[in-house]
């Protein structure tokens, strides 16, 4: 089947294109781009007026299957990231069971196939069950298509155990992805360590629980050579933490939560559940600190951190509640704020949530080549749009933007040249 | 049922009268003082034999403590009583919640039983808030204790001990010793002293106990008892639990007392007429001396017979308040 994009602005930061043209896709891949009238017998998606860009690659998703299909489904949450224009996501190891086994991560990828609106890439557990203890089958989860190993924020039984994780992932060329959290000294909390923590009662976690934790994971990551990439950060410290291992050559990389670039720690006053996220809310100081980080680079991808969840979940008192926020289908308007602000350029953003995060996950994704795979979001960056459990595609409408008016949405997304998202429908 | 963000004046009705009572954070000095007259006029009364007062006639207040707790349950259940109110005690810990039954739902199952007031003790900071924003709103909730957040009616008791004993609030130097972090009578009490016009309210804590950034609730903090302490009216110790030792916090109990036991020889830093409080129970020998609590310059067991004057007040004023937004909204 034959499509042609046109009159669109294409903005492939890949490529260093930002400019008004069309596009022709035939058998899944890109073919063309520019003028080309001699092709009549393609179906035409007219992109006059919107924004032509790989689709984006979100590096954060907790799916909720196998075992928490209260919360959703593959399928609910697949075709959630399809509508806002996300065509790759790599799933955190969060599931019940967790991803410690090659059938999980299977399991996983056959159901997202069979959904098919999405590539959906595994993280696999770095130790069995995330306890901490003993090594995963990082070979077999690698063959069965984990992009990477992660303990998320469980702890290490000790730090041998964590340098022996590092060695053997390096054995397979394994990227191991960090949520550097030092539980002693998080010690239970829920938010963070600020006035706000301290006027409502809640336990807080230091910002030294992250950059303590950050700086031995980056002397172990120096010391066995391991491919390390270190997801949400949340403190203006951590930033320049991973600058100066980049700086020394460290094989490191590190991605944002889009929340934290945009939320502080005021956001849980009146004790609002749905801002309760890991790692937690912090200052504005941090909130700058991370955007600058984002800016300069070190920060090489902007991701959803999607955690959708039942009501239930945050119908409890704050601490009691479960933490995370139901995030695919308010990234791109979020994003869109940050170019509305200045913080970022437009071509900028794109690139962190399409070559930015392929690059770190290694995936021949993010990028509109001729030959690439048509992989497409086509959005108009000016459309309003109300949060509501009406116009939220997935399943959790576990939000703190709820009833709040946006700006920019998803009008088509392309899987290989296939429309799996289409506004007009 | 979705969270909503904000919260604006949840505790308050409309007209601005009080419909639940959650946290001092927030309210008026008119309100506050108005909890306080009331309140004196329910002390006047216990003087007389018979001690009940109509106020609430025909409504039921149940007791919810999800925590252990005695002496507030107890003078809580006598204030409901005198107000003529049909009182449940109901200790969660014992019954549905081990059975599975979330918060939630036990809640719900006792709003159906038409309860017009819950007054309500659990360990997460926010629950009272939770139950009156997401789940009961047309009941009345009051606050007897949530996590580390506030126990406002301690911090109200603790006011009209002050105002009776020192007559006003203005000229006052307040110190607040002890265990500050985990405190929620000691966050209520800055609420309240700051808002009734106190102009020198003290926190005298090791830093292993003081709570980040407390500064910004408009207090000063002091290690050492001695400049803590200097010319203060009045001197609230906290009580010390004694998990503190096992968690790093304190290296014993014998150092705590030898540094911040309120001692006859500490005292001697405050004015000569500053009076001792304590929201009880007392560790004798840990936190206050015998010799101090015991002392004429204690009001520690003033504070308590205040306690169900001040209950009686907060109660009768919320139940009002809850009546007149539900008329309003009709809901009755």
């Amino acid at each position: 089947m034959k499509l042609c994009i046109r009159g669109g602005r294409l903005i492939d930061p890949a490529n260093q294109v930002d400019t008004i043209t069309d596009i022709h896709i035939s058998d899944g891949k890109v073919r063309h781009i520019g003028n080309d009238s001699s092709d009549t017998s393609a179906h035409i998606i007219n992109a006059e007026g919107l924004i032509v860009c790989p689709g984006f690659v979100d590096l954060s998703v907790s799916l909720p299957e196998p075992g928490k299909q209260q919360k959703g489904s593959i399928f609910s949450e697949t075709r959630a990231a399809a509508a806002n224009g996300i065509t790759s996501l790599c799933c955190q190891p969060d599931t019940a069971p967790v991803v410690d086994s090659a059938s999980v991560a299977t399991l996983i990828q056959d159901l997202a196939l069979q959904s098919g609106f999405c590539n959906v890439w595994p993280i696999g557990a770095l130790t069995k069950g995330l306890l901490g203890t003993q090594l995963s089958e990082m070979g077999a989860l690698k063959d069965a298509g984990c992009i990477g190993m992660s303990n998320l924020r469980a702890p290490f039984e000790n730090s041998r155990v964590l340098l022996r994780c590092l060695e053997y992932a390096a054995s397979y060329n394994v990227t191991v992805f960090f949520n550097a959290v030092e539980h002693a000294l998080a010690n239970d909390g829920c938010v963070h360590e600020g006035s706000f923590a301290t006027r409502l009662g809640l336990k807080g976690i230091p910002e030294t629980a992250e950059t303590v934790a950050l700086t031995r994971d980056l002397l172990l990551i120096e010391q066995t050579g391991v491919r390390a990439h270190f997801g949400q950060l949340s403190c203006a410290r951590s930033v320049e933490l991973i600058a100066d291992a980049q700086a020394k050559g460290l094989p490191v990389t590190a991605d944002v939560c889009i929340h934290h670039l945009l939320a502080t720690d005021d956001s849980i006053q009146g004790f609002n559940s749905l801002s309760h996220i890991q790692p937690p809310l912090r200052t504005e100081t941090d909130r700058q600190g991370l955007i600058k980080g984002v800016q300069a680079g070190v920060i090489n991808a902007i991701c959803s951190h999607h955690q959708p969840h039942e009501m239930a979940a945050k119908m409890a008192p704050f601490e009691a509640t479960e933490p995370g926020i139901s995030s695919l289908d308010t990234l791109l308007s979020q994003g869109l704020q940050l170019v509305k602000d200045k913080t970022l350029e437009l071509p900028q953003l794109i690139a962190l949530l399409t070559t930015g995060p392929a690059q770190v996950a290694q995936l021949n994704a993010g990028s509109l080549s001729v030959g690439a795979m048509a992989d497409m979001c086509i959005f108009d960056p000016n459309e309003h749009w109300q949060v509501s459990p009406a116009t939220l595609k997935s399943n959790g409408h576990n939000t703190p933007l709820m009833g709040k008016s946006l700006q920019g949405r998803v009008r088509h997304t392309l899987l290989a040249g296939r429309q799996v998202f289409s506004a007009s429908e | 049922m979705e969270p909503i963000a904000e919260s604006p004046q949840l505790q308050l009705t409309e007209q601005g009268q009080l419909r639940h009572f959650l946290t001092i954070e927030g309210l008026s000095k008119s309100l506050l003082t108005e909890i306080l007259d009331t309140a004196d006029s329910f002390v006047s009364m216990e003087q007389q034999s018979v001690k009940k007062v109509p106020l609430l006639r025909g409504r039921t207040v149940v007791n919810l403590f999800f925590e252990a707790s005695t002496r507030t349950r107890t003078t809580f259940e006598l204030a409901a009583k005198r107000l003529s109110a049909d009182v449940i005690n109901l200790n969660i810990s014992t019954s549905a919640t081990t059975k599975g039954e979330t918060l939630l739902d036990t809640l719900k199952n006792l709003e159906a039983m038409a309860s017009d007031m819950f007054v309500v003790r659990h360990a997460n900071s926010g629950a009272a808030h939770f139950i009156a924003e997401q789940v009961t709103p047309n009941v009345a909730i009051i606050n007897a204790g949530d996590g580390r957040h506030a126990h406002p009616t301690q911090a109200m008791l603790d006011m009209l001990t002050i105002r009776r004993h020192k007559g006003g609030f203005e000229n006052l130097s307040v110190a607040i010793i002890g265990d500050i972090l985990h405190s929620r009578v000691a966050r209520s009490q800055i609420h309240a002293l700051k808002i009734l016009g106190v102009p020198d309210i003290r926190v005298i804590t090791p830093n292993t106990l003081r709570p980040y950034d407390i500064e910004s609730m408009g207090v000063k903090v002091y290690n050492q008892m001695s400049k803590g302490l200097a010319d203060t009216d009045v001197v609230i110790a906290l009580r010390l639990q004694n998990e503190r030792m096992q968690s790093a916090m304190l290296p014993s109990q014998h150092e705590f007392y030898s540094r911040y036991g309120l001692s006859c020889e500490k005292l001697k830093y405050a004015k000569p007429d500053a009076i001792i409080m304590h929201p009880g129970p007392i560790n004798r020998g840990v936190e206050i001396d015998s010799d101090v609590a015991d002392s004429d310059r204690s009001v520690i067991l003033n504070q308590v017979s205040y306690g169900i004057a001040v209950r009686m007040a907060v109660m009768s004023m919320a139940m009002s308040g809850q009546t007149t937004q539900n008329n309003a909204e009709g809901n009755l």
